[in-house]
């Protein structure tokens, strides 16, 4: 779980933040609702996620609520790799 | 009844949460010809007053121009009111031929097609021409219509920061395994006012194999040294595989739009596009008034000379009364207020000093980041721009905003 907040965190910033902006990007930063990510560019989060933990994120999962933070988003991830593995 | 008291109920709260939010936009009456000086009735009921509009897209002053409104005449009278049909079954008239024969040149593309509307070009275009095993790659402020049209097709859809062509390069290197790959942008972005880096942005497409779709909706007529569209101005003209534009700007401000592109694409549109297939054709008297535009605009440059240098000076005068505005060198003029309620006050206060202009706030602009957008025109002479100076410098004095920067806007509306 640990290893998730720091890599999804690193990709926040490296994919949504422009050149000069040195705002915090924490745990617990809204990223949806604060307007930094929104549903048109979230895409590549998603597909950024799916492909690095090889999980499906289904679309009534991918919601802005889920997506809002750092944190949410790693249990978001954790939640679908249960669900992978438990499928085999 | 199927529309309950519960329905009605819920729809009014949620209506309520709007103007509560501060972010209700609310219509108001036009009592003449769109020009630089119009009659407007607001509030609802309230006597008519004389304004400087200071906000349209009536970039040319085409919008009521004689030789415009006589030739929409002609056309009525020679081809009739409406084509009461899609083109592909009755609805396409000689003159959509002309008028799609005349783009195409303007344009410097293959073949065009129009649309009831370029957001219906937008909407159609992409279902038309890619699918699953394509990728969509849109700068990041591209147009609403485009993020509409995009979420139609099958394509896969990814996004880059704003102008950012390192980003850029970035995504179109991951996708080397896509069949097709298509950046998206617009060539003048309608928010902000600043224009596409399309040279950067070709020249990555040629390296990386991708088409180039560009929204010239906020150009076309104006941009470019005879106005051809952003691609002209970046040096790049003939080299865009697909360009969408709208007549309702520049060119008249009626309706319609097109899609100019490689002659494929258009076929594809022609075959496939569902605004094109199931939306009723432009009409005659459109068609009309577009062409007799097209003839202006192609004989002379002085309507985009013109407008070329009331934006200079009007750039000018805003930053000299100390006013915080998005820097470029287009039409398109923000001044930056960041809070949506001040916007409304602004633009509130300024129509009482006989000014029209409109606050921009969410979710047309991203929260925080609302605006007066103004919109210079070839029919503004100085004394308007200088009238209008005087209006803004009162009502920015009256709400202590002259000479603050972004930090200090931003830290006032905080408090």
């Amino acid at each position: 779980m640990d290893e998730i907040i720091p890599v999804v965190r690193d990709y926040i910033i490296r994919e949504y933040l422009e050149e000069g902006d040195d705002r915090d990007i924490n745990e617990t930063t809204p990223l949806i609702s604060s307007g930094l990510v929104d549903s048109f560019s979230m895409v590549s989060l998603l597909r950024f996620l799916e492909k690095r933990y090889s999980i499906h994120i289904p679309d009534e999962a991918a919601t802005p609520e889920a997506f809002n933070t750092v944190e949410r988003i790693a249990r978001l991830v954790r939640r679908f790799q249960k669900t992978e593995v438990g499928s085999v | 009844m199927a529309f309950s008291d519960s329905f009605r109920h819920d729809y009014h709260t949620e209506i309520e949460g709007i103007r509560a939010a501060g972010l209700f936009k609310e219509e108001r009456y036009i009592h003449s010809p769109q020009s630089s000086e119009i009659e407007v009735e607001f509030p609802t009921g309230a006597s008519v007053r004389k304004c400087i509009n200071i906000c349209s897209n009536n970039y040319l002053g085409l919008s009521s121009h004689p030789e415009v409104i006589a030739a929409a005449h002609a056309g009525l009278d020679s081809r009739g009111y409406g084509m009461s049909s899609v083109r592909f079954i009755c609805g396409t008239q000689d003159m959509h031929r002309e008028l799609e024969k005349r783009l195409t040149q303007f344009l410097g593309s293959e073949d065009t097609l129009l649309f009831p509307s370029c957001m219906d070009a937008n909407a159609g275009f992409f279902e038309a021409c890619l699918n699953e095993r394509d990728v969509m790659i849109a700068d990041r402020l591209v147009h609403a219509s485009i993020v509409d049209g995009m979420r139609l097709s099958k394509a896969m859809q990814d996004t880059y920061k704003h102008s950012d062509m390192g980003h850029l390069e970035e995504k179109l290197s991951e996708h080397q395994d896509k069949r097709f790959r298509i950046v998206i942008t617009d060539g003048v972005f309608s928010m902000d006012g600043d224009t596409a880096k399309l040279a950067d942005i070709v020249a990555l497409a040629e390296r990386y194999n991708a088409m180039v779709f560009v929204d010239d909706s906020h150009a076309t007529g104006f941009i470019g040294a005879t106005g051809r569209g952003t691609h002209e101005h970046c040096g790049v003209f003939g080299k865009i595989d697909v360009i969408t534009t709208t007549l309702g700007k520049a060119l008249g401000g009626a309706s319609g739009g097109c899609v100019s592109a490689r002659r494929e694409l258009v076929e594809m549109c022609r075959q496939r596009a569902r605004p094109y297939l199931f939306s009723n054709a432009v009409a005659p008297v459109i068609v009309a008034g577009a062409l007799k535009v097209l003839d202006l605009i192609s004989t002379s440059t002085e309507r985009r000379d013109k407008l070329e240098w009331n934006t200079r000076y009007w750039r000018g005068l805003l930053k000299e009364a100390g006013f915080d505005i998005k820097e470029g060198d287009t039409p398109i003029v923000p001044v930056m207020l960041y809070d949506a309620k001040l916007a409304q006050e602004i633009a509130h206060d300024l129509f009482e000093e006989g000014v029209y202009a409109v606050g921009f706030f969410f979710p047309v602009v991203p929260k925080g980041q609302a605006r007066i957008r103004t919109q210079l025109s070839a029919a503004h002479e100085k004394h308007h721009l200088d009238r209008a100076i005087e209006a803004f410098r009162k009502v920015g004095k009256k709400h202590g905003i002259l000479g603050l920067g972004r930090k200090e806007l931003m830290a006032r509306c905080a408090a």
